[in-house]
């Protein structure tokens, strides 16, 4: 067996690999964060709640209608995203003009309602999402088994950051999307319906989180609280990171992830807190965060 | 006295007369729990009222505050008034250490960063063996205040938390009147501007940071001693989102807010209990009233409709 600093390699990458996963994660969700803040100047806290409407509404779409998991990889973000326009449509686009810090405190109450109502329906102990036949059993990497649905989740959440980053970055779409961000009064003159973008970009951002469910739904047993378990640990990714770039956002969550899961082969005890201890460090030595402009 | 006005003194010996009046009324363990809710309320609206900023991770110091002093209270001894003043200590000294960090970055991510930083707290809890992790320290003894005065009835531990309370809430209010308060609020309305005028601002909203949070401690102290526990629920962070629903509804930056949203915010956990989730969809609901349509919360509604400042 190879030892690695004296860990036995296997272990060492399994910890790795979970690292992956847990930064592909914490990647989807304050990528969608840090869209969704650049167009409405609102810090969703409800995005861990929709994540976990994701999730659910893989497994319905599994249960009641029997829709498999990879239409749901389609379908689910695409009923949350919905979701996302008539929440923005009725009640966040309410708050534009006051203090942003309202809209903190409204997402808050959105994602206890949801998680509230989820809870009495459905109780607090999770339900299984089976990994679909063609991702079940393990491929020898030749220094490990990799679980194929695993692999897979890392596979998914990468070429969907780089997509949107890309989405962002390289359009024609994209480059309306940060002119509104830099100034949508303007951008507005020019003719663009910015309203309209503003709700696509939360419906955006939602789906984005969504996706994030319906790939965790195996891997985590699907229950009302897998949100908020996640959203507090994006938090800090986004301070570490900065909300200022996209590819910030992706990188700053796939190295956290990493961190997390090596803490958890060196030192098990510190893995819960070893990203609030970088946010620490980070703000000591720069406060905007890694990729964060000037304040 | 105080920095009271005229109205403002009148409703503060209503809130008096309606602390001695109610023990007979109502249940006084539940009183209790709606003074200790009130006080941490006040310490929140001291931070979010006066300096605006809003603080996601208030529960780190009113658990800390609470774990302390059940742990000195049980395990030391002492007397009950020095266990909530280690209470009181331990939430400013950690507000200190956590405010230092958070104050580096304003609006939004104040709050993402309070709320991150407490969220390590509740970590470092769950792990650390005094806490007793998932059972939380239990069975902490009343035990006597000054030496003499036997806090196992009920009434006389009412006294005393309503004498904290007061004294709490007293404090609060003259530290928003006195030229300190001024300058907090002077930030509050145009940072640039104070700075201009030479103030340190960060050293202003840190001190205003410690004060809050060590009343914060105080409020947990004295929540244990009442129940005899000290648990995770009080440093998670639904305790933060609670007392920031507490203020909002009450009224920020009204000085007595806090007290009304902690009565009703409690007596609705109260009733609702036996229905389980509905309590959170409930608070959600509150939470997205207020702020699309209720934003200067009951008292602050009151105070415009009379047209005087509560």
């Amino acid at each position: 067996m190879i030892m690695i600093f004296g860990i036995p390699g296997p272990l060492l990458f399994g910890q790795l690999l979970l690292g992956l996963i847990n930064g592909a994660f914490y990647a989807m969700l304050s990528l969608g964060l840090a869209v969704i803040f650049g167009m409405l100047n609102i810090i969703n806290f409800a995005h861990g709640s929709l994540f976990m409407m994701g999730a659910f509404a893989s497994w319905m779409l599994l249960n009641y209608l029997g829709i498999g998991y990879f239409p749901a990889l389609i379908l689910a973000p695409l009923l949350v995203g919905i979701f996302g326009i008539i929440l923005e449509k009725t009640i966040i686009s309410r708050l534009y003009k006051l203090d942003h810090l309202y809209g903190l405190l409204l997402t808050f109450g959105l994602s206890l309602v949801i998680e509230g109502l989820f809870r009495n329906a459905y109780g607090s102990s999770g339900m299984p999402y089976r990994i679909p036949n063609i991702l079940q059993g393990a491929t020898n990497l030749g220094f490990m088994y990799m679980p194929n649905y695993r692999g897979w989740v890392v596979v998914a959440a990468l070429v969907v950051c780089i997509a949107t980053w890309a989405i962002i970055e390289k359009t024609p779409l994209g480059a309306t999307l940060r002119a509104a961000t830099e100034n949508a009064p303007l951008v507005q003159a020019f003719g663009v319906n910015v309203p309209r973008l503003i709700t696509l970009t939360y419906a955006g951002g939602v789906a984005l989180a969504a996706f994030a469910g319906v790939l965790a739904a195996p891997i985590y047993s699907v229950n009302p609280n897998m949100g908020s378990n996640f959203i507090n640990t994006v938090f800090a990714v986004v301070v570490i990171g900065g909300m200022g770039s996209i590819m910030g956002s992706i990188i700053t969550g796939f190295g956290l992830g990493v961190i997390e899961g090596l803490t958890k082969v060196f030192y098990p005890q510190a893995s819960a807190t070893v990203v609030f201890l970088v946010m620490v460090i980070v703000l000591l030595i720069r406060p905007r965060g890694l990729f964060g402009k000037a304040a | 006295m105080f920095g009271f006005s005229r109205a403002q003194s009148i409703a503060f010996v209503v809130m008096v007369v309606l602390i001695a009046v109610c023990p007979y009324v109502l249940y006084p363990v539940f009183l209790m729990r709606v003074l200790c809710a009130a006080l941490f309320a006040c310490a929140f609206n001291l931070i979010i009222g006066y300096v605006g900023l809003l603080s996601f991770g208030h529960a780190a110091f009113f658990g800390m505050g609470s774990y302390v002093a059940a742990w000195t209270m049980k395990h030391w001894h002492v007397d009950a008034s020095v266990a909530i003043i280690f209470g009181g200590l331990t939430g400013a000294a950690l507000g200190l250490v956590l405010g230092y960090l958070a104050i580096r970055r304003s609006g939004i991510y104040f709050a993402m960063i309070t709320l991150a930083l407490s969220q390590m707290v509740y970590f470092f809890c769950l792990e650390a063996p005094f806490t007793g992790g998932e059972d939380g320290i239990q069975q902490v003894p009343r035990g006597h205040v000054f030496g003499f005065i036997d806090l196992s009835n009920d009434m006389t531990m009412y006294w005393v938390v309503s004498a904290v309370f007061l004294a709490g809430f007293l404090l609060v209010h003259r530290i928003i009147h006195s030229p300190f308060g001024q300058v907090l609020k002077g930030i509050r309305e145009n940072e640039p501007r104070a700075t201009s005028l030479g103030y340190r601002t960060d050293d202003y909203k840190l001190i205003a940071f410690v004060l809050s949070c060590m009343i914060a401690g105080i409020a947990g102290g004295t929540k244990a001693l009442v129940f005899g526990i000290a648990t995770l629920t009080d440093v998670h962070y639904s305790t933060s989102g609670e007392v920031v629903l507490t203020t909002l509804l009450g009224g920020l930056g009204t000085v007595f807010g806090p007290a009304m949203g902690a009565l009703v915010v409690t007596s609705m956990e109260n009733y609702l209990a036996q229905f389980g989730a509905w309590v959170t969809v409930t608070q959600g609901v509150i939470f997205i009233i207020c702020v699309l349509a209720f934003r200067r919360g009951i008292i602050g509604e009151l105070g415009a409709f009379l047209k005087i400042s509560l």
